[in-house]
């Protein structure tokens, strides 16, 4: 099985790298047009405006990619994502639990940076708790494991539209608006941390990528060749926690974005090596996103649409995944 | 310890429990209403107007609503043969308020049976699209039939949000997809009539439902047209999901709960359940309506959240639990 494992590498070690390369000059080409397209006026104010809001994209885009593919294989198919799941609306349910406990004033005068790291320390511990139990003593049944997850999902924004409503019936959409992200109100207060968290869990998973491909395999035989899996679980569940925490508090939550992304990038990439995919779908992320606003915002005029957009069209493919029957 | 009671009694005592929670639905609000005012006052004073006007349309809103919404619920559990389907997880209910959007644009002079049609026909479709989808299902697996019903009505949602984004629609389609009782007055609730009506006319098809629930093979063998009967419901289902998104908006998971408790206590006869599933969905909404009304008196927490809170709740405890029981 070894032979024909690095037989098949060597037969396809052009494509993987061509598609590499082809994506990472279309992720370029993108944020130049996003940079550069239809500017008026003073260059030296547009830049920095525009640079803000493309950092902004970019980590996003990595980091709901670099999630997905980690969940994926996490849990070994192809439809789940931690947004389905509902890792996204747990931690909107963590922000509005803090502000309900603390209060909105304190919290206003507080660092956002320390809010931030403050909110992602309860969201991995929430997030371990929880869907460490649902994945690993619920997870022989995966339709189980979804739609459980999907309730979860509706319950934590149940919840958080409870506790906003609690804490201030009257001013509910101005807190919602003040206190939340959103795709056209990028946090930019958070680059900075986030860029360097995104950063660090990224190397990690780059390390840990030959596990990964070990762990793909399925849990039976990751055991068997000597894979820690109780270990790489909980691994994983943190660096997801981690990279959903900064996506989401950077633009909110979106549903259905990670699982276009990977299925695009197992696509293009013709390989379940995870150091093509993971790569991969950061690039298509950064291209679809940051295109995608691009052509949005310039051509069509409209600038809070990607959101919807993307999941009318990720709707659509998780349908059809689901038809077809192969999310394995 | 269940005491014995005889159908008819049971009912009877569920229908006081009911009328209690209803009269005790009447004194709940920021307007008081003592009832020496009423018994004392004149006729036209000012508790019984705000009685008539607001507190008694708004508890019969609620009451309406949560009877149609369990009755419609478990007709389409049985059509689909699935616990998990009911109106919000099928793109029904998505699909009226993309109607309304589509009417609120096009004819919005409309009156509101008008809108409602145009409701329930949207409804109808994105239901029968559901269902060939359903047949498409590899495997028929139990718990992906919900899963897909979810995703369409996301991909629905998305597609009104797009429409309502661009036309600056998106306030009055947040008063459709977030279900709440405190905009129901006199004049404003009645269409929530037709819905029930509709609802108890499908009592007198009870039997039939039951049948087809059992799969067409067998509803053909009794000599009973089966696509009549799916039409039928899904045309039921169709209309009282039309009129509470119209009047009163979304509630998650409502049926799907009610259906399932009193399905575990007393099986899938429809004749014998319907009447049950009635009274504890209006029991349950009228519940969960006043709970909204006093958590944060004297605001008001909107029905829909407080069902999606305790409705999802439920839903995976009836998840998880159904997985233990299959080991």
């Amino acid at each position: 099985m070894a032979d024909a494992v690095v037989a098949t590498g060597q037969r396809r070690n052009a494509r993987p790298a061509l598609a590499l390369a082809l994506l990472a000059c279309a992720a370029v080409a993108a944020c130049a047009a996003f940079m550069t397209v239809g500017v008026r006026g003073d260059w030296s104010f547009v830049l920095p405006f525009r640079a803000a809001k493309l950092a902004g994209l970019v980590l996003v885009g990595v980091a709901i990619a670099v999630s997905t593919v980690l969940f994926q294989t996490l849990t070994q198919n192809r439809i789940l994502s931690p947004a389905i799941m509902g890792f996204d609306a747990l931690y909107v349910a963590i922000q509005t639990a803090l502000v309900f406990v603390l209060g909105a004033r304190e919290l206003s005068g507080f660092d956002p940076r320390l809010r931030f790291l403050f909110e992602a320390g309860a969201m991995i511990a929430a997030s371990m708790l929880l869907f460490r139990w649902l994945i690993v003593h619920r997870g022989r049944s995966l339709h189980l494991m979804v739609l459980a997850g999907v309730v979860f999902g509706v319950l934590f924004r149940s919840l958080s539209s409870m506790l906003q409503r609690i804490l201030d019936p009257n001013e509910f959409s101005v807190l919602q608006d003040l206190l939340f992200a959103s795709f056209n109100s990028v946090d930019t207060a958070l680059l900075g941390v986030s860029a360097a968290i995104i950063v660090v869990v990224c190397a990690v998973a780059w390390r840990m990528a030959e596990a990964l491909d070990v762990m793909a395999l399925g849990r039976e035989t990751a055991i068997g060749l000597g894979l820690d899996h109780r270990r790489m679980v909980d691994a994983l569940l943190l660096m997801i926690a981690v990279l959903v925490s900064v996506s989401t508090a950077l633009v909110g939550p979106v549903t259905f974005f990670g699982l276009l992304v990977a299925n695009l990038a197992y696509t293009f990439a013709g390989t379940g090596r995870h150091r093509v995919t993971l790569p991969a779908a950061a690039f298509v992320a950064v291209v679809a996103l940051v295109g995608g606003q691009t052509v949005l915002e310039r051509a069509f005029g409209m600038d809070t649409a990607l959101s919807v957009i993307i999941e009318f069209v990720g709707g659509i493919v998780f349908i059809l995944l689901l038809l077809r029957g192969n999310w394995r | 310890m269940r005491s014995r009671l005889t159908p008819a009694l049971g009912l009877a005592v569920a229908l006081a429990g009911l009328l209690a929670l209803a009269a005790a639905s009447l004194f709940i609000g920021v307007g008081r209403v003592g009832l020496a005012d009423l018994l004392g006052g004149a006729e036209g004073s000012h508790a019984a107007m705000l009685l008539a006007v607001s507190r008694i349309p708004r508890t019969l809103a609620v009451m309406l609503a949560g009877a149609a919404m369990g009755i419609a619920a478990v007709i389409m559990q049985m059509l689909f043969r699935n616990r998990f389907v009911e109106p919000t997880t099928s793109g029904t209910v998505e699909a009226a308020s993309l109607g309304l959007v589509t009417v609120a644009l096009l004819a919005p002079d409309l009156p509101l049976a008008g809108k409602m049609a145009v409701a329930a026909s949207f409804s109808l479709a994105a239901t029968f699209l559901f269902l060939r989808l359903v047949e498409r299902i590899p495997a028929r697996s139990v718990l992906l039939v919900p899963l897909a019903g979810l995703m369409l009505g996301g991909v629905i949602d998305a597609a009104a949000t797009f429409l309502a984004y661009r036309h600056d629609l998106l306030q009055s389609l947040a008063s459709w997809t977030n279900g709440d009782f405190s905009g129901v007055l006199r004049g404003r609730y009645e269409l929530l009539w037709v819905g029930f009506a509709l609802a108890a006319l499908a009592y007198l098809a009870a039997d039939r439902f039951t049948v087809a629930g059992m799969g067409d093979a067998f509803t053909a063998n009794l000599g009973l047209d089966y696509r009549r009967i799916v039409a039928f419901g899904l045309v039921v289902v169709s209309m009282v999901t039309a009129a509470s998104v119209v009047t009163v908006g979304t509630v998650p998971f409502l049926g799907l709960i009610v259906a399932n408790l009193v399905s575990m206590a007393m099986g899938d006869n429809l004749r014998r359940s319907l009447p049950w599933i009635a009274i504890s969905g209006a029991a349950f909404l009228l519940a969960c309506d006043m709970a909204g009304r006093l958590i944060r008196y004297p605001y008001e927490i909107p029905v829909g959240t407080v069902v999606g809170v305790l409705g999802s709740a439920v839903f995976l405890f009836l998840l998880l639990r159904r997985e233990a029981r299959l080991g």
